[in-house]
């Protein structure tokens, strides 16, 4: 299978020469392979969002390279990687306009990396497409089109904001802790559409989660952020028989006295 | 209030009505509180006149404003944008380089109009009509033209764009637009809008003057707010209506307020800037006021 990202030698630092220096990115290096399906774990600050960030293109590296589906786009600001990569962030807000319609948010969504016109957004002949893919989210948004999305809960903005994401297929999608901010019951709502739509379309996906029995029942691969670096990339079989108690312990033997907590690593 | 000062203020209304609609779409859609509008409605006035006394038509002077405005409010998007200096700040900087322009522009701090045929005049010709009521109804036309144009406009796929940029610019960054281009062209958009406000101000009352923008945001924002307090803004066309309308009340209230007589004391003209920042200070406040005194009783 060909590979979909290569990242190679990432490194960021914010604030660079201030008192503040942080390094959020040290070196890091990860080649995706088409259709893999990667659960990011790392406890706060160990640079997960980062990575994504870098990965969609909201900053410029400090050293490295980004390649996506076969093109460098380490210099490509975040719009226009946006063609190739579709996001889900961990506010339910973040992802649609409040103000728009549902049917205007998907229009918006359906020209993802393409020139958009002086047509009219919403088109007759779309709204049928619309409907069929909002009703795969079980949640009754195919009869509520016109309805302004500002009056939706997060739980269902952000089952939208799955759909708007996979409604162009991106050639990779980045989910950043997007069930971190929903209530239990919400979360496995939008976890199960998650599944649905990665595993049934093959999408390439990473992502990032708090979540560890979350991190080892998804996807078929798992890295483990720490201080700016990948310290697990656990694949394959070895995923398919991972257990919690053992990346405890696989982690902290990594760290060696770094004092690990479960705390720290699930914080 | 006598029917013929009723006119005037549809008439002026009307006629700032494109102002209004500008300032809606930077304040209101675009969340970018843009003071160019300072300086470009007496931009459009400065071309128009110039335009008009070198002989071009004067609805082609009108277009040439809106032209001029175009460039003034992307000089403001291309300073917020690229070189990143915070939006209120940068449109004061072209508020102020227009005013030297201005009078560059017109050679003079202001130009009159008189014997020249403008688009009052020439309306008035073709209606036939009395001017005092031919004069509204032809910005109100003009209103109402623009208002459908932007209607429609904020419909299309671009327009779309335009109003998620200033709703969740994360979300359209992420659905791959450009937000940069979208601010520098809809600032343009509304100043263009307002130059073409300021060309019509002007051919109306027959004289360009470089102050005549002075405390154009604060009549453009309460033209808004109370357009949006008394006609709702549900919908964007409902809004934009509601601009124009607003646009309208507002110099209904200013007419109201300049007849006033508390014993010896009179309002003059020179107290309207006052009085429309107390008004827009009130208009801002009575929402938030509204519901403290609710939340208030019911606890």
């Amino acid at each position: 299978m060909s590979t979909m990202l290569n990242v190679t030698g990432a490194t960021k630092i914010f604030n660079k020469g201030g008192v503040n220096e942080v390094t959020a990115l040290s070196g890091v290096d990860l080649a995706v392979r088409e259709g893999d399906f990667i659960t990011v774990i790392g406890s706060n600050g160990a640079g997960k969002s980062t990575f994504l960030n870098a990965v969609a293109g909201c900053f410029r590296l400090n050293s490295g390279t980004v390649e996506l589906d076969g093109e460098n786009v380490t210099g490509w600001p975040e719009y226009r990687r946006a063609a190739k990569v579709g996001r889900v962030f961990q506010d339910p807000l973040m992802g649609t306009c409040a103000g728009a319609t549902i049917e205007q948010n998907l229009a918006i969504a359906l020209k993802r990396g393409q020139r958009r016109g002086l047509s009219f957004g919403v088109k007759r002949k779309d709204r049928d497409y619309f409907r069929e893919r909002l009703a795969t989210l079980h949640l009754g948004l195919e009869n509520r089109l016109g309805t302004a999305t500002g009056l939706l809960s997060g739980g269902q903005r952000q089952a939208l904001t799955m759909l708007m994401a996979t409604l162009v297929r991106p050639r990779l999608l980045l989910l950043d802790e997007h069930t971190a901010a929903l209530d239990p019951k919400t979360a496995g709502m939008i976890l199960d559409r998650t599944e649905e739509l990665v595993t049934g379309q093959r999408l390439t996906t990473l992502m990032v989660t708090h979540n560890m029995q979350q991190a080892i029942s998804l996807g078929n691969r798992l890295i483990m952020f720490h201080r700016g670096e990948i310290v697990l990339d656990i694949d394959g079989d070895e995923k398919r028989g991972l257990e919690v108690d053992d990346l405890l312990q696989r982690f902290a033997k990594l760290r060696g006295g770094d004092g690990v907590t479960d705390r720290m690593l699930l914080g | 209030m006598t029917t013929y000062a009723l006119f005037g203020a549809m008439e002026q209304g009307f006629a700032f009505g494109l102002m209004v609609l500008g300032v809606y779409l930077t304040f209101r859609v675009l969340d970018f509180p843009d003071l160019t509008v300072d300086g470009s409605l007496p931009l459009g006035a400065a071309v128009s006149a110039v335009a008009i006394s070198g002989g071009h038509s004067p609805a082609l002077a009108a277009l040439m404003a809106g032209g001029a405005g175009f460039l003034a409010g992307m000089v403001t998007g291309i300073l917020n944008t690229k070189l990143k200096i915070l939006h209120l700040l940068a449109s004061i900087l072209t508020m102020i380089a227009l005013y030297s322009i201005n009078l560059r522009i017109m050679g003079k701090p202001n130009m009159t109009l008189l014997g020249a045929d403008t688009v009052v005049d020439q309306f008035q010709a073709f209606t036939g009509l009395p001017m005092v009521h031919s004069t509204p109804i032809l910005f109100g036309v003009i209103s109402l033209v623009v208002v459908a144009l932007l209607i429609w406009f904020l419909h299309t796929e671009i327009g779309l764009c335009v109003l998620a940029t200033g709703d969740n610019p994360r979300m359209i960054t992420s659905q791959g637009v450009n937000t940069d281009t979208v601010i520098i062209f809809g600032v343009g958009l509304s100043n263009a809008l307002v130059a073409v406000s300021g060309a019509l101000v002007a051919q109306n009352q027959g004289a360009a003057d470089v102050n005549m923008g002075v405390g154009t945001i604060i009549a453009g924002l309460a033209s808004v707010i109370i357009g949006e307090t008394v006609f709702g803004n549900k919908t964007i066309g409902r809004a934009l209506i509601a601009a124009v309308l607003g646009s309208v009340l507002y110099r209904v209230a200013i007419a109201l307020a300049l007849g006033l007589k508390l014993g010896a004391f009179s309002i003059t003209p020179s107290d309207l800037n006052l009085i429309t920042a107390i008004l827009v200070v009130i208009a801002l406040t009575a929402p938030k006021m509204k519901a403290k005194f609710l939340a208030g009783r019911s606890s």
